[in-house]
């Protein structure tokens, strides 16, 4: 009893999901073509001249630092409030609710949001009191800075390592949890010794995620401690910093000559998108790996 | 180590955890808090020349560096937002819908597992790559496909912004149509259906609460959305219906803007306000958005 109707809509949805494919492959292809030949060594280890000239080290630099520091703050709570989901929360108990409910608002909020409360919060209610109290009122850490950024960039990336570790978590077997304990041995120790280390490539993909998430956006760093160029490389915490992604946004909005600028602008972006696209590609593939395993 | 040393370990380390999942769900109010805290002069009216009433109220202007009278109104932001949001949705719905229900119910199972995955590589690219190449790029393409006249504009915004909206309708309408148990399928199936009959209707209208919540959901992520719109929209605070002049979002004027201000001044809280307005509207709308998948689980699977 086929319609003509039939093949029409099996078509218009082909043709809708050709079309997202077809557009992700127009924006890699045009971004790997023009910034593949710009791309030396001397173009990752240099610094920027001018707006047409030099490398970007600085900016790869600043980036890889501000994604460790956010990584150290992120991971281990995320974990924790993983874990917590997980393993000891009723799905009927007050806090359970109240915490499920915070972690997706919370992944809800606009990033340049986070910007916001990184300025109000980190840089002049912490760093302000930190100042008054430690410096005399001289300005040490009431200002942007690579810590600031860093831990507002861990605000945001947050929601990423809970939900991915809740998931596993939830997937280890509930065999091994109830041989554990009839071993003897505790909550605790069954936690960290049986649920968490069948886990470990939940808590990379988490990882992961955050980083590709962290190197990504630029709103949160804004105001937060991103400069537009810098003489030298971030060496303490309160340092400001250069990071690709406001690099690529400088030269795409800032430069006097858009065309002088576009070499020096797509080979940036190429290797913006290799750290993140890269990072995404690697969670997404453990991630089946993982599902395929678990249901094997 | 002893039984009991190893048992009051548990309990501590079990508090532990009770309390970072305490300090979880303080964040979310802390960012309220604080942000509002900025706002605060606004709010209360401390501020001499700006209150709340020539936020909302005529004249309907946004011109923070004027010299003889600044004026921040917040209306022409709003009417950006939504013009620009409205494009996005338009563009991005239908197309993360049509492959959302290619892929749940059209697609070979082999092609599924590499489709999905694909469409949300989407959600990988950074905002600042997808704004530099609708700036760079396909500005120039729809400014002569469409012969306009300004090659930034709210309609070019729109577009780059539904590179952002596709992969979230498509990820959750998607989840919501795969979840729709089998047994659907094989009744419809076994009373002579066809595939498209089945899928159009009984495993749509089955998933229909989780596609509205995929469309509330990729709302909230289009009206918070930044750089893209920082970049492509052109950034002219203007009111009106005009697809194809530019516009200027509340989200692009916060990061267009801040940088520049006095810290504390009237500019300085109105832009904290700003943020208070998008908080308050993206978590109502995620809120909801979550409400109604909850409720679809629940209907579908029974209990919890």
């Amino acid at each position: 009893m086929k319609r003509p109707l039939d093949k029409g809509v099996v078509v218009l949805s082909l043709l809708a999901t050709l079309f997202i494919v077809a557009m992700l492959a127009v924006i890699l292809t045009d971004v790997v073509w023009h910034g593949w030949a710009g791309l030396s060594w001397e173009f990752l280890t240099g610094r920027p001249v001018g707006m047409t000239g030099g490398g970007i080290f600085p900016a790869i630099y600043g980036t890889v630092f501000l994604v460790l520091v956010m990584s150290v703050a992120a991971v281990p709570f995320g974990v924790l409030v993983a874990i917590y989901l997980a393993e000891y929360a009723r799905a009927d108990s007050y806090l359970y609710r109240a915490t499920r409910l915070a972690v997706s608002n919370l992944a809800g909020v606009p990033s340049i949001v986070f910007g916001l409360f990184g300025l109000g919060f980190f840089i002049q209610a912490i760093g302000g009191t930190m100042d008054a109290a430690l410096y005399d009122g001289d300005v040490v850490f009431g200002q942007g800075s690579i810590l600031w950024a860093s831990l507002t960039m861990a605000v945001l990336t947050l929601p990423v390592v809970i939900l991915t570790v809740e998931e596993t978590l939830r997937s280890v077997p509930r065999d091994y949890r109830e041989a554990s304990l009839a071993l003897g041995a505790t909550r605790l120790q069954t936690i960290f010794r049986v649920v968490l280390p069948q886990s470990w490539a939940g808590v990379m993909t988490g990882t992961i995620l955050a980083v590709s998430r962290g190197a990504g956006e630029v709103a949160p760093v804004l105001f937060t401690g991103a400069a537009f160029s810098m003489p030298y490389l971030p060496t303490r915490v309160n340092d400001q910093f250069m990071q690709l992604g406001y690099h690529v946004f400088v030269l795409s909005t800032q430069s006097p000559d858009v065309e002088a600028t576009k070499p020096q602008l797509y080979s940036t972006v190429l290797v913006l998108l290799a750290l993140t696209f890269l990072l995404n590609l690697v969670a997404i593939l453990i991630r089946k790996r993982m599902r395929q395993w678990a249901t094997a | 180590m002893s039984h009991s040393f190893r048992r009051r370990l548990d309990t501590l380390s079990e508090r532990a955890i009770f309390g970072v999942s305490l300090a979880a769900i303080s964040i979310i109010v802390f960012i309220f808090i604080y942000i509002t805290r900025e706002a605060w002069p606004l709010i209360s009216g401390a501020v001499r020349e700006t209150s709340l009433g020539s936020v909302f109220g005529p004249p309907f202007q946004w011109d923070p560096v004027s010299v003889q009278q600044p004026r921040y109104n917040v209306v022409p932001l709003v009417a950006g937002t939504l013009k620009v949001t409205l494009v996005a949705m338009l563009v991005g719905t239908p197309l993360a819908l049509g492959a959302a229900l290619y892929t749940a119910e059209f697609a070979s199972h082999r092609l599924r597992e590499w489709l999905k995955p694909t469409v949300e590589l989407l959600a990988g690219i950074p905002s600042v790559v997808v704004g530099f190449f609708a700036l760079i790029v396909m500005a120039s393409w729809i400014q002569d496909i469409l012969g306009l006249q300004y090659r930034l504009n709210a309609f070019t915004a729109g577009i780059a912004l539904s590179l952002a909206v596709i992969p979230i309708v498509f990820t959750v309408a998607e989840d919501a149509l795969s979840a729709v148990p089998a047994t659907y399928r094989e009744a419809s199936l076994a009373l002579g259906a066809s595939a498209v009959q089945t899928a159009v209707r009984v495993v749509l209208p089955a998933a229909s609460p989780g596609i509205g919540a995929a469309l509330i959901l990729g709302m909230g992520r289009a009206l918070g959305e930044t750089m893209i719109v920082l970049m492509v929209s052109g950034n002219a605070a203007l009111l009106g219906f005009d697809p194809f002049s530019g516009a200027r979002t509340m989200s692009a004027t916060i990061a267009a803007e801040l940088g520049e201000v006095v810290y504390g001044g009237d500019h300085y809280s109105v832009l904290f306000f700003i943020g208070v307005l998008l908080f308050i509207t993206t978590s109502g709308l995620n809120w909801v958005g979550e409400r109604i998948n909850a409720g679809l689980r629940r209907k579908l699977f029974g209990g919890v």
